[in-house]
């Protein structure tokens, strides 16, 4: 666990935001303490609360006195926001470049991205 | 009971020297080992309530610095103080200070001939923070009974009830030198995870030396580095993890974007090559590596430690 290169406090404050992303995690749910968090994965507590402080910057967590963290109100559709905004520029803006270096016309690649998208659906429906 | 407010500790241009001395080697041959510095113009302050790594090869002087802070040793120049914030003082000779430091090596200090027992006793008569319970619980965790006699445990039995009386002491300052070497590995995750979970509950604070770090980095808050005798950074472990990078790409690309920087590694693989550097990249050179092909890593604090302690020949 928490194997990446990023720093473990980045890792810890991703795998919660895909789990409230995901809805593993509800709205208003408690999220484990920080020494839960650092028994479990054994790692200092401060860097669970690290991780913490910035989810609660950003809106994701809350601190309730004597209580613990829970998941904001409207978290997941923040979330939701934020990743579809970056979506473009992180996911398919190097995807479009990479397939403009390949000498790939857009046109194969509107048809490729219909094409899956047909196939999904029909799954779907059958 | 309540837990004691955590020390810290400073050192200020300390300097321990051992005397010169005969040795025996091999037999009967003698030898005399001329004067050794051990800690060689040592200032460094430890924050309170943080576990901190004291890392450093064999031989760095990392078992003398703790040796100094539990009054085990005393400098030869310099001045150490421990205990709680604003009410450090000079831990030699001083029964407050030693009563509430505990040193673990990885002998474990214990009555090798009698219980058990004989030795938790011992320390509960030393330490005013003893806790009893804890102790039965992580020697049953360990699978170590209190009826054995010390001098009959193995290596790793004997680290893991060195472990348990660390943490058993609840001392403020609790300092692990090297302990968990000898025990395999279901035992150190164990280990570990005591720690965390009684370092959570009553705040203290923790020193734990080693030169095997992949495995305790993620423990530690801090991070002391020691160099032959002296300090070569002390600073919160994710500071010394932003002192280096790696760039993977092609060799020519790789190249460029190191410029003249210092490089502390470098593999080849074919066409492909990975360098180590020392520093951070900027944005720029970020966007740059990303449009040359490169990919930019983190390189893992053990890798750091390995090559920031190598021996250097010209900048030193």
């Amino acid at each position: 666990m928490f194997d990446g290169p990023e720093p473990i406090y980045v890792q810890i404050a991703q795998m919660i935001r895909a789990q409230v992303l995901a809805g593993e995690l509800a709205e208003e749910e408690q999220v484990m303490s920080t020494t839960q968090f650092a028994t479990t994965f054994r790692i200092n507590p401060a860097t669970a609360a690290k991780a913490f402080a910035g989810l609660v910057d950003e809106g994701v967590l809350h601190k309730r006195r004597g209580l613990g963290m829970f998941v904001s109100p409207g978290a997941r559709e923040r979330l939701l926001a934020e990743h579809r905004r970056r979506y473009f520029d992180e996911v398919l803006g190097p995807a479009l470049a990479q397939a403009d270096l390949l000498g790939i016309p857009t046109g194969d690649v509107v048809a490729y991205m219909l094409g899956t998208r047909r196939s999904t659906d029909t799954k779907e429906r059958s | 009971m309540t837990t004691p407010a955590p020390f810290g500790t400073r050192l200020d241009d300390v300097v321990v020297r051992y005397g010169s001395r005969s040795e025996v080697v091999g037999g009967s041959t003698r030898v005399r080992r001329e004067a050794t510095t051990a800690l060689d113009g040592v200032t460094l302050a430890i924050r309170p309530g943080v576990i901190t790594g004291v890392l450093g090869r064999n031989g760095a002087g990392k078992s003398t610095l703790l040796s100094l802070l539990a009054a085990f040793a005393r400098p030869t120049s310099g001045t150490v103080s421990v205990g709680p914030e604003g009410a450090e003082e000079d831990p030699w000779e001083n029964a407050w200070v030693t009563s509430n430091v505990q040193l673990v090596r990885e002998s474990g200090d214990l009555i090798d001939d009698e219980k058990l027992s004989e030795s938790l006793r011992y320390y509960a008569d030393l330490r005013p923070h003893w806790d009893a319970g804890l102790a039965v619980r992580l020697l049953d965790r360990f699978e170590i009974s209190t009826r054995t006699k010390p001098g009959a445990l193995s290596r790793g039995k004997r680290s893991a009830v060195g472990a348990t009386i660390g943490l058993a002491t609840r001392a403020p300052l609790t300092i692990f030198d090297e302990v968990y070497l000898g025990m395999d590995a279901p035992t150190r995750y164990a280990f570990y995870s005591e720690v965390l979970a009684d370092y959570a509950e009553h705040p203290r604070t923790i020193l734990l030396s080693s030169h095997l770090v992949e495995e305790v980095e993620r423990l530690f808050e801090d991070v002391v580095v020691l160099d032959r005798g002296r300090v070569l950074l002390a600073e919160p472990v994710e500071d010394m993890r932003a002192r280096g990078y790696s760039l993977t790409g092609p060799a020519a690309a790789v190249a460029e974007l190191t410029g003249a920087r210092r490089v502390l590694h470098e593999q080849r693989l074919g066409s492909t090559v990975q360098v180590t550097l020392e520093g951070a990249l900027g944005a720029d050179e970020r966007a740059a590596a990303r449009a040359a092909g490169v990919e930019i890593g983190t390189v893992p604090v053990q890798d750091l430690f390995v090559h920031l302690t190598e021996p250097r020949k010209a900048d030193r």
